[in-house]
């Protein structure tokens, strides 16, 4: 083996092509030891499409691949795993109710008979120790964190002898503090010698944590750069092949009535604990109140509350004077309150479906007597989709085709043409691109000069405050304070991790 | 590792790969390949019985296709199937497990069956046609009836309809046999468990003698039933909101509740729809052919229209036409057992295969195999 070879990892005119679409285009790709390589790209740009051809899932049509010098062809992922490829899926591999060990364990052709668990279970605690991937061995994965089931699938990857190894969009389902430990877990094994290839979509944290970047467009590398000799704008116009708005023209808008009222709301989380703990707040019209906050202290559930989809213990809500405590889902829609959901895919749409079914998921009820009006339907998706950019896609096409940004913009789509009084948008650019990010945004702008009332819910501090007139903190299912968005990051940072600030607005 | 760092040999190689969509021949192809494997599978069997199999799929063609007798009895063994499966598609549309049809078809018979037994008694004097019209409801109530109460179960209590429905139509069988060994025994039928036979006029009339069917057929207007409940149940699922509603809940229950859906509601009527359905195949068979109700009224009727809504994709069309073939099936298998000698569950043994064949066929056909050339694939 020769270990002076520069590259872990040579690919080299790499071409995929899928029905209709030319994932990668004669491709190139290198990583050295050591290294942590940023792949870079919108949705659909072809970077998860290149690593699981690296990963042995997919065959390309043409390319060759060099691994620490040889070159190789991988007929699955196991020949790829017997080269030290290790790959981090978006969606952990998991069995629920299985120990961290065990899952480990899974699939390996060693223990060939006698489960030697106690054994396995000291090398999975010394390989978290060796890394600070703090687990514990024993605990099953149902009761295990997000954050820390990723660690799980590290270890999978490191116990099976992982030299290479790929994370596939690694912190989109992390919370802040989640992702800073995951980086230095990763500097820490690139200091070991392990090479890393990161997949993301979001500037901030590659330019953190990438040594190099390799930027992908439409299936083609349009660029490669040391992160230190470059800047987010630069790598934002390569992404997206054009000038990126990173600042958003937030006119003054008039507020009007009070739309949304709540007072002292309470409510437990699906485990039967108290996720709210006595939630007053108010959304006027023409008014975007942001909710902050670090995942999990009860976003969610407020989110829910304030659309019928989970019953409160106590306290009151009001939408336009109306009171809809412990009303239906339905009453809620009826008051006009408009739902961006948090999962698209599990909530916000049915993917067997094609778009006209589910453009018109809320408001069939509406056409009298007992049959659907079709044609109706199908004109307003013609003028919606046009209307809302929803691309890719006749409208025939079964919704799960569409890719998230596009999916996301057909509910934006569904859920604003309702003409709402009040939207509740729950992380709506979570898991976007840069493209469909700024044009989710400005549809929200659009929104409240239009005299709409908002409640945005994001983890994206950014976000928040770019688009909020004021920000309310959520901290263990309290408001811990309500402030003005251009109150410094640091502050409202201090603010979610639990300490109250002195000063509010109204 | 040398293995893997070999040079590619030359030549062509076999690539399994997922399809992303199924193009519509091989949604037409793969049953129809399933079923021709599945007859060869049978061929096996019957091989076994050292009869020829050539001689013995002649021999069932000819006994449920080749004549107007043939015919005639499969269209007979096709009502109760058409209309149980039927029933069974619109539940499993909306991924609710309905397998009770048979319990569901039995509750039918026997509520329908004492209508018939006691009507003409209560109601002297009122015309046959108004009497059929209630005992025929009558039956379709009891179906409903048997539907619901799994249905509200799982809608109150979220117990698993798979168990509840399967466990009543041990209830409902059982209970039809009490009620014709005790309750309702013809006193004069000599220790058989049989209720007294039904008044003529409250038979179902038969279907005007269609130019293929022989004079004395015995196929009755519960045929039509179940063409109109097809139709019916094809425009509900096409253009009705309720059958959007049902495709919503199906398809993701989690947002049929987030677009404001009533799902414990739709639950318990499509249960009762479904269970109506097979309520009125009980009716129909009763009323239609056996003229009064006795021990097995249904040799698993209930079961076969599950895996005929299964094999017709749930589309109601189609369910038309497989359950024209099971009940040839059915009429195939009495006829072997009589000119071959050999055992009618040939063709319980023929369902199964077919069903094996075509689930088999549904799940491989989502992948596709391709040659392709080694130096290419690098």
């Amino acid at each position: 083996m020769s270990e002076a070879n520069p590259f872990a990892v040579r690919m080299r005119g790499i071409v995929k092509q899928f029905p209709g679409v030319l994932a990668n285009d004669h491709v190139d790709f290198d990583l050295r030891p050591g290294e942590i390589h940023a792949l870079l790209g919108e949705n659909g740009a072809g970077k998860s499409t290149l690593m699981n051809i690296l990963s042995g899932l997919y065959a390309p049509n043409a390319g060759e691949i060099f691994i620490r010098g040889k070159p190789m062809r991988f007929r699955s992922p196991r020949d790829a795993i017997k080269a030290g490829i290790g790959m981090v899926h978006q969606h952990f591999m998991l069995v629920e109710s299985h120990s961290v060990t065990e899952n480990v364990i899974l699939g390996l052709d060693k223990p060939r008979f006698r489960l030697r668990i106690k054994q396995a279970g000291e090398t999975v605690a010394a390989l978290g120790e060796q890394y600070g991937l703090r687990i514990d061995p024993e605990a099953a994965i149902w009761q295990l964190s997000v954050g820390e089931q990723q660690r799980v699938e590290i270890i999978k990857a490191l116990y099976r002898g992982a030299k290479i190894l790929i994370l596939d969009e690694p912190t989109a389902v992390l919370t802040p503090q989640e992702a800073k430990e995951l980086f230095h877990i990763l500097q820490r094994m690139a200091g070991d010698g392990h090479a890393i290839i990161f997949i993301s979509h979001k500037l901030d944290e590659v330019m953190q944590i990438a040594h190099r970047i390799t930027v992908l467009r439409k299936g083609k590398v349009v660029g490669r750069r040391l992160a230190s000799e470059t800047d987010k704008k630069a790598l934002a116009r390569l992404m997206v092949g054009r000038e990126v708005l990173f600042h958003l023209e937030k006119a003054p808008v008039r507020q009007g009535k009070t739309v949304l009222k709540v007072e002292n709301l309470q409510a437990r989380n699906d485990k039967g604990l108290p996720a709210l703990k006595g939630i007053s707040l108010e959304v006027r019209e023409g008014e975007i109140l942001g909710i902050a906050g670090v995942a999990g202290n009860g976003q969610t559930e407020l989110g829910e509350l304030l659309t019928g989809l989970r019953p409160s213990t106590s306290g009151r809500i009001f939408v336009d004077d109306r009171d809809l405590t412990g009303k239906t889902p339905r009453d809620f829609i009826d008051a006009g309150v408009a739902n961006i959901p948090e999962s698209r895919v599990e909530d916000g749409s049915v993917g067997n479906l094609n778009l006209v079914e589910n453009i018109m998921l809320k408001g069939y009820r509406k056409t009298p007597g007992l049959f659907l009006d079709y044609r109706q339907w199908w004109q307003k998706s013609e003028q919606l989709v046009k209307a809302f950019d929803v691309q890719g896609a006749s409208l025939r096409t079964p919704a799960r085709l569409l890719s998230g940004g596009n999916l996301q913009k057909l509910i934006l789509a569904r859920e604003l043409s309702s003409q709402p009084r009040l939207t509740i948008a729950v992380h709506p650019t979570q898991g976007l691109d840069i493209g469909a990010t700024e044009s989710v945004r400005k549809i929200l702008l659009q929104q409240r000069a239009e005299g709409r009332a908002i409640l945005l819910i994001s983890e994206d501090l950014e976000e928040v405050r770019a688009l909020s007139d004021r920000v309310a903190v959520m901290y263990e299912g309290e408001i811990i304070g309500i402030v003005p968005p251009e109150t410094p990051l640091e502050e409202i940072g201090l603010m979610m991790a639990g300490t109250p600030r002195k000063t509010e607005v109204q | 590792m040398s293995t893997l760092s070999e040079l590619p040999r030359r030549g062509w190689t076999l690539r399994v790969e997922r399809r992303l969509t199924r193009p519509r021949w091989v949604q037409v192809a793969v049953p129809i390949f399933s079923i021709i494997l599945a007859l060869l599978a049978g061929a096996l069997i019957i091989a076994f019985n050292h009869v020829s199999p050539w001689a013995a799929y002649k021999a069932m063609y000819e006994g449920a296709f080749g004549n107007g007798y043939g015919i005639a009895g499969t269209f007979v063994k096709m009502i109760p199937l058409l209309l149980a499966g039927l029933g069974v598609s619109i539940a499993f549309r909306m991924k609710l497990w309905n397998i009770g049809a048979e319990g569901q078809l039995y509750f039918g018979a026997f509520l329908s069956g004492g209508l018939a037994l006691f009507l003409p008694n209560w109601l002297p004097g009122w015309p046959p046609w108004l009497l059929i019209s209630i005992i025929v409801a009558g039956g379709m109530v009891g179906g409903a009836f048997w539907g619901i109460i799994p249905g509200f179960l799982k809608a109150k209590l979220e117990v698993n309809e798979i168990i509840t429905t399967l466990m009543m139509n041990y209830i409902a069988i059982y209970w039809m046999d009490y009620v014709v060994t005790i309750l309702w025994r013809d006193p004069h039928s000599l220790g058989f468990p049989l209720t007294p036979q039904f008044e003529r006029s409250l038979w179902l009339p038969r279907t005007p003698g269609l130019f293929f069917l022989p004079a004395n057929h015995r196929v009755h207007i519960g045929l039509l039933f179940g063409l109109v409940a097809m139709v019916l149940i094809w425009v509900i699922m096409r253009y009705s909101k309720w059958g959007y509603e049902i495709k919503v809940i199906g398809e993701n229950s989690r947002a049929a509740k987030y677009a404001g859906m009533n799902i414990a509601r739709n639950v318990v009527l499509v249960m009762a729809l479904s269970g109506a359905l097979a309520g009125l195949a009980g009716v129909s068979e009763i009323l239609g052919i056996i003229h009064r109700l006795q021990h097995q009224i249904s040799p698993g009727y209930g079961y076969t229209a599950i895996i005929i809504a299964w094999l017709a994709k749930l589309n109601p069309i189609a369910i038309v036409l497989v359950s024209f073939l099971f009940g040839g099936l059915l009429v195939a298998g009495d006829q072997i057992q009589i000119t071959m000698h050999m055992p009618g569950a040939i063709s319980s043994i023929l369902q199964g295969l077919i069903l094996f064949f075509v689930l088999g066929g549904e799940i491989l056909s989502e992948y596709k195999v391709r040659f392709v050339r080694r130096e290419e694939e690098r």
